[in-house]
């Protein structure tokens, strides 16, 4: 007799934690046959409020960590990542992928996030100023994380998307709660397992499945988000996000026109889109004939 | 020593003569129309509003009132402009915004007399503050014009096309030049409208414009109130939207525009903290207060208008603080002794009150000099409220004038999260003598400028703007620049 296969379950993650979601529903996710494959929760605005509070609750942590220290455990998610490199292959050919496709998602996600952790102690120097002003002042200008980004990621990977979205926002010192892709969750699960074994702090990355439909008001009207990046097409959606935006001058985000599976995907930019520049003035002691700073 | 040995006394000392300056020499015509496509025109609603001088209650000037059809004339135009003026190239375009530079630097003082006469802050800030900041934003923006592929590392920026701006009442020439200078140098066309109790030196910086040469219809100037705005907010031809004036307003422009793919920059309100620690060099650290606060009455969205005074020296600040405020001069904006001038309106001067009258319902202890104020204009004490905490409405909204309101505080724990607990981010000041204790502040007070041991010093090299609610994007510096571009 064969052994009977244990099947997993697919969960969220919240606060470093995987609970189900406190709503209780969810969505069965169907192979092509249209055999349910897994239940995957479908998330409410209280399951998005709770992984808020995670996400504020870590964000002053990992934004004062050593940026050279966040550098190293964007890579150990790419080591964990590599590790499981399998698992995420099987999980794309079950979400409909083929075996060559899939082999290119993940080994393009792991890249990705390599590319990201080098950014994470870099990007300051490229988007820093001094400042020459004709006073003497030491003046300069440097990038900051603004603080809990929440991200409705790509409906049409189940991996790459979310490592996209996830990755230059925290290499800049954010906290987010990312929505994976509802018609290809799978990925997004094993990827928080793969998070939550990176030496990540808990909170720092909290993800939901379920419908945007339903929840991008949620993402968008909440007091305590200071970004807003969506992945998606639909423009009723993009309106209402960034109507709900304005209650508490949110920075909005569209990366629609862009291919994700490419290189133009991956930008310093990316992390300055979450940033912000923070200018600091400071008199220099007259001495002589100085009269101006830098 | 006693508190009286210590106490100032400027005003016993010597008394200073009226020191008036001449406004002969300044030339303001009767009325005021629409400078569009390169020529002034009349509005199509054929309606004029009065621009007053605040300290006197003199009407100056009739200004157009611009409605719907002169904002679509005024963006045809810049639509029109665009093509020609993007692709000349940027050694050209800087030349031009170069021109405007020296033009103003020129015109200086004239410039400088009607910015006091028509918003009612002391000539002496007008003339050294604004007025050649304004210059040297034109200047320095002038000379990135054809260096825009050095700003931004493996990127081809290019221009978003017509740029909508409104600008506030409280410096109206220098906010012209921040939100005109950098739009030119990165080739795009503008349509601005200043505020409508300060229109004058637009419509001067407008005739500057015209004699510079600059091709028709890459800048148009056009005047109204909120209605206009609205229309260029709304108007379907603009591509980029830069706003710097209440949150309310930012936040109705962020929605307004939400179904369309309009760029935007917002500079909003802010309710400063000003931070002093028991290690701070105390008396420059009040002088620091009194600018941070009174300077141009308080019209200003970065205004140190919280005060943190460690506990430890809460006695000795207030009562030099106090001292300093009574040597104040107080009154005609055209003196070159005025330290406060006129409040900008009226309406302004009301809502001032209407938040001293709050600050005192609510329990606050207020303390204002004993100076005199003119009988004829809209004027207003400076004023500080002592024994406010975090929820007084006074600690929390922005009042736009010289209302200061004091809490003190024992840890830096404590400071940083009374700081930082406010919907605001725009600003922040910091006195100590203890350079670890200043970049630790500096990193965790969530403002976008933060002043160590100085305060309200701005640079045409130096970004402004704000975190959360007072609003995103910067303008100054390199960063301005990216405000103007796409990649």
């Amino acid at each position: 007799m064969s052994r009977i296969e244990i099947q997993k379950t697919y969960k969220i993650y919240i606060g470093g934690q995987f609970p189900r979601t406190e709503s209780g529903r969810y969505y069965p996710l169907k192979n092509k046959k249209g055999d349910v494959m897994a239940n995957i929760c479908l998330c409410s605005r209280k399951d998005f409020r709770n992984a808020e509070v995670a996400a504020r609750g870590a964000q002053a942590g990992w934004g004062s960590r050593a940026a050279f220290n966040r550098a190293q455990i964007l890579y150990r998610i790419a080591e964990m990542l590599e590790g499981r490199k399998e698992q995420f292959i099987s999980e794309l050919i079950l979400q409909g992928s083929t075996l060559a496709a899939a082999k290119i998602e993940v080994e393009v996600s792991i890249d990705r996030m390599v590319y990201y952790s080098g950014w994470c102690d870099k990007f300051q120097t490229i988007f820093s100023s001094v400042n020459p002003v004709a006073s003497s002042h030491f003046n300069f200008s440097v990038p900051e994380p603004t603080g809990v980004v929440a991200i409705i990621a790509d409906e049409n990977t189940s991996l790459l998307g979310l490592v996209t979205a996830i990755a230059p926002v925290i290499a800049g010192g954010n906290t987010c709660i990312v929505l994976a892709s509802e018609s290809k969750p799978l990925c997004a699960v094993t990827f928080a397992e793969v998070l939550n074994s990176s030496d990540l702090p808990g909170g720092v990355v909290n993800i939901l499945t379920g419908n945007s439909a339903e929840l991008h008001e949620h993402f968008s009207n909440h007091m305590d988000v200071n970004a807003v990046i969506y992945y998606r097409n639909n423009k009723a959606e993009i309106k209402t996000i960034k109507e709900n935006a304005s209650l508490n001058v949110k920075r909005v985000f569209v990366y629609n026109k862009i291919n994700i599976s490419t290189e133009k995907a991956q930008s310093p930019y990316f992390i300055f889109d979450t940033q912000e520049i923070k200018t600091t003035w400071h008199p220099i002691e007259n001495i002589g004939t100085a009269k101006a700073g830098y | 020593m006693s508190k009286k040995e210590v106490k100032l006394k400027f005003n016993a000392a010597w008394d200073l003569a009226p020191a008036p300056e001449d406004s002969k020499h300044v030339s303001i015509k009767k009325q005021y129309d629409l400078f569009i496509n390169g020529e002034f025109v009349k509005p199509n609603s054929k309606k004029y509003f009065a621009t007053y001088n605040p300290a006197t209650d003199e009407k100056i000037s009739e200004i157009a009132d611009a409605d719907e059809k002169d904002v679509d004339k005024a963006v045809k135009a810049a639509r029109a402009a665009f093509g020609k003026w993007s692709k000349l190239s940027g050694k050209e375009r800087g030349k031009y915004i170069y021109r405007i530079a020296r033009l103003m630097q020129e015109r200086a003082r004239e410039f400088a007399v009607i910015e006091t006469m028509d918003g009612g802050k002391p000539i002496r800030e007008s003339r050294d503050i604004d007025v050649p900041l304004a210059a040297n934003h034109f200047f320095y923006y002038a000379g990135w014009a054809d260096k825009l592929e050095y700003a931004f590392p493996n990127k081809n920026p290019k221009a978003l096309g017509v740029a909508g701006q409104i600008i506030p009442w409280n410096f109206p020439l220098l906010m012209a030049a921040w939100k005109i200078a950098p739009a030119l140098a990165a080739g795009n066309t503008v349509v601005l409208k200043p505020a409508e109790t300060t229109p004058l030196t637009a419509l001067k910086l407008a005739e500057l414009i015209r004699d510079s040469g600059l091709p028709k219809g890459v800048v148009n100037i056009i005047t109204g109130a909120g209605k206009t705005g609205a229309a260029i907010v709304n108007h379907p031809d603009i591509n980029k939207i830069a706003f710097t004036g209440s949150t309310n307003v930012g936040k109705w422009i962020q929605k307004s525009i939400a179904g369309t793919d309009k760029k935007c920059t917002l500079e909003l309100g802010g309710k400063a903290a000003n931070i002093i620690f028991e290690d701070a060099p105390l008396d420059q650290a009040v002088e620091g207060i009194i600018n941070g606060i009174f300077f141009n009455q308080g019209h200003v969205c970065c205004a140190g208008s919280r005060l943190f005074v460690q506990e430890s020296v809460a006695d000795i600040v207030i009562r030099k603080l106090k001292d300093r405020m009574e040597t104040l001069k107080v009154g005609d904006p055209m003196d070159k002794n005025t330290d406060i001038g006129a409040i900008n309106s009226k309406q302004q001067l009301l809502k001032i009150q209407e938040y001293i009258a709050i600050g005192k319902n609510e329990g606050g202890e207020i303390y204002q000099p004993s100076c005199s104020l003119p009988k004829k204009g809209n004027f207003c004490k400076p004023t500080i409220f002592l024994n406010v905490s975090q929820s007084h409405r006074i600690v929390q909204e922005e009042i736009f004038g010289p209302v200061l309101a004091i809490q003190t505080f024992r840890t830096i724990e404590e400071v940083i999260e009374k700081a930082n607990n406010i919907p605001y981010g725009l600003s922040a000041g910091v006195w100590t003598d203890k350079g670890s204790k200043i970049f630790n502040l500096t990193s965790k007070l969530k403002a976008g400028v933060v002043w160590a041991n100085t305060y309200n010093k701005f640079d045409p090299t130096s970004p402004f703007g704000g975190y959360k609610e007072s609003g995103f994007g910067r303008e100054g510096g390199l960063h301005g620049l990216g405000a103007y571009l796409q990649f």
